[in-house]
């Protein structure tokens, strides 16, 4: 890429990645920046950066901007605003767009075609204006240096084409090693993202063209946990990911709870094993997230890039419970515990000392047997949350092994009679 | 620095595949079923239509009076073309053509409201055009401002079955675009708009002959 007239920066966490950046929009003297939706730079959160810098960041893919112009949170990897119905999104226009450029038309109405028009024509004033346009990439190819955005409305291709200068922020884990690996991923990502056979545009670029397209590209390589995950040989294989958001759509849990809820730009099942892999499990949102699933493996079927996210679920709850060895920033440091997972460490210690040992197993069954009428209907402290919708399981008179013991395997049923 | 820490994330040198050719399995399909040319013709013709392109077919006698017809339909002020266009493509149109340069501002192709080029490769399995900046298809910018782009490809030599296929023929080095239909949302309660920034009407013309 750096021969074929592009420059190459290396960031090793957010700020970084947010310090290059403002520095090369600010060296060619501009107060305002288009952007394609990139995960990446929403990741480390750009547009904040760039704010505090006095450069203002415009947002142009349609969900992006009803976002953006909503001071909003995204809830989905692929239609950021899904949470917003016709009528808050007429709203938000109507309301806001004036404050951003050119206002919304007056009489606009709640139809998405309008919709999709007022941003048709607010968009394009910036289009034709930007000098610096900043973007991710969907998939670079290190034989040919070459970079890869895949999208459906064409801001992607205005943003690519129309400025003088590209930044794009790329997670380095969007490598491919040959131009031919781009025949199964251009086919898999649009199936798996939105069931087309192919997208409408798709835009790739090397470096720099004469007279076609921006003169100046910059490609910022983002590591922001990535290596820290790829030292962990279970989990490093959220790595793969695509961003087709395939698993989210088929995931009952984000069905119900939505995309804010998990405390991340990365929703869903991927986002619940990616962001405590590259942000650690320090956090409570973070140390919660391996938990924000059924395991109902929903999500691995319909990967297509076979990422086991209930195995890499298990995994991290695991060392969320138990800690153990991590990397972090290029260290081996060692977990400790979390600390509200005691009464569960308690609870399968004695579990595995009754499991190992016969006499304790069945002196506790037998207990638990005979002292059944005295059970309560609800857990005591709290457990009460728990019992308050369901009933606690019934213990039998006579345990399984009991039975067995004196059936002898259910030859004889215990009532006289073969 | 990073690059340390993917080495030592994978265990340290040694690690890497031998060689990344003979490695990786390609037992997957080069392409989706046997068809005969005719076929990948009519299966592209198909595709396109399905993603709401609007596709015509000519020979090449008759492609100026078709492109006029169609231009004639819009009424464009003006007409972009790239500096490469056959001139006898667009011998019969009436609208004054605009030849881009490399000084036209963006703003300045904003007042066209067409464009004609041709194309690098048309892929029929998924219904794309591919755009590689060729001579005949200009730069990247003049097939994205204007609202109306019409599109001609050479059949068959210039329609290939698949994807794998279609990456084979192109060049890496140059810009590409691949186009599947006109621009298109579906970011508003999932409903569908077609035509956001790019061209709202994409017409296709399947050329065959000389």
């Amino acid at each position: 890429m750096t021969a074929a007239g592009g420059t190459v920066h290396w960031a090793a966490d957010a700020d970084e990645a947010n310090r290059i950046v403002t520095r090369l929009v600010r060296e060619t003297g501009e107060t305002e920046v288009v952007k394609v939706k990139s995960m990446a730079t929403q990741e480390i959160g750009l547009n904040e950066a760039l704010e505090e810098a006095g450069i203002r960041a415009y947002e142009t893919d349609l969900a992006e901007l009803i976002v953006q112009l909503g001071a909003d949170r995204p809830s989905h990897i692929l239609v950021p605003a899904i949470h917003r119905n016709r009528g808050e999104i007429r709203a938000i226009f109507a309301r806001e767009m004036g404050r951003w450029g050119r206002p919304a038309p007056d009489g606009l109405t709640d139809s998405p075609r309008d919709l999709a028009e007022a941003a048709r024509l607010h968009l394009r004033e910036k289009f034709l204006r930007a000098k610096v346009g900043v973007s991710g990439a969907n998939f670079m190819v290190a034989e040919t240096g070459t970079l890869v955005v895949v999208e459906s409305e064409g801001n992607g291709r205005m943003c690519l084409t129309l400025p003088e200068t590209l930044i794009s922020v790329v997670g380095i884990e969007k490598v491919v090693p040959t131009w031919r690996d781009l025949e199964v991923f251009l086919q898999t990502l649009p199936r798996s993202s939105t069931a087309e056979r192919m997208n409408p545009y798709t835009s790739t670029w090397t470096g720099t063209t004469d007279t076609d397209g921006p003169r100046a590209f910059h490609l910022v390589l983002l590591d922001n946990g990535r290596t820290d995950t790829l030292a962990d040989e279970v989990g490093r294989q959220a790595l793969r990911c695509i961003r087709c958001s395939a698993c989210l759509n088929v995931c009952p849990v984000y069905e119900r709870a939505g995309g804010h809820a998990y405390g991340s730009v990365y929703p869903g099942p991927i986002g619940a094993i990616l962001s405590p892999q590259l942000r650690g499990t320090a956090s409570e949102i973070d140390a919660s997230l391996p938990y924000a699933s059924s395991l109902c493996g929903a999500c691995y079927e319909v990967c297509p890039v076979a990422i086991d996210i209930p195995e890499v679920l298990v995994h991290l709850r695991e060392r969320v419970v138990q800690g153990g060895e991590v990397t972090r920033r290029g260290v081996k440091v060692t977990l400790k515990p979390a600390k509200g997972h005691a009464a569960e460490r308690a609870a399968m210690r004695a579990a595995g000392l009754a499991f190992a040992r016969p006499g304790v197993l069945r002196a506790g069954l037998r207990l638990a047997s005979r002292t059944r009428r005295f059970h309560p209907r609800t857990l005591p402290g709290p457990g009460r949350a728990w019992t308050a919708t369901r009933e606690l399981p019934k213990v039998p008179a006579e345990s399984f092994r009991d039975w067995w013991q004196r059936t002898g395997g259910g030859k004889d049923d215990g009532r006289g009679g073969k | 620095m990073i690059l340390g820490r993917v080495r030592r994330a994978l265990g340290g040198p040694g690690g890497a595949p031998a060689s990344y050719a003979t490695d990786i399995d390609r037992g997957y399909r080069r392409r989706h079923g046997e068809r005969t040319v005719e076929q990948t013709v009519d299966l592209l013709a198909e595709n396109l239509a399905e993603y709401r392109a609007i596709v015509h077919r000519t020979d090449a006698g008759e492609l100026p009076l078709l492109l006029m017809r169609l231009l004639a339909e819009r009424w464009p002020d003006t007409v972009l073309v790239p500096p490469g266009l056959p001139h006898e493509w667009m011998a019969a149109v009436d609208a004054p053509l605009v030849h881009d340069r490399a000084v036209s501002t963006a703003a300045e192709l904003d007042r066209s409201g067409a464009v004609v080029t041709g194309c690098a490769v048309a892929v029929a399995e998924t219904g794309t055009i591919v755009l590689d900046g060729s001579p005949d298809q200009g730069r990247r910018r003049i097939t994205l401002i204007p609202d109306h782009h019409i599109c001609v490809v050479r059949v068959p030599d210039q329609v290939v079955s698949s994807v794998p296929q279609a990456l084979e023929r192109l060049d890496p080095a140059r810009p590409l675009t691949w186009i599947s239909g006109p621009s298109a949302t579906s970011d508003i309660e999932l409903d569908r708009v077609e035509g956001v920034h790019g061209p709202r009407v994409l017409q296709v013309v399947l050329v065959s002959g000389e």
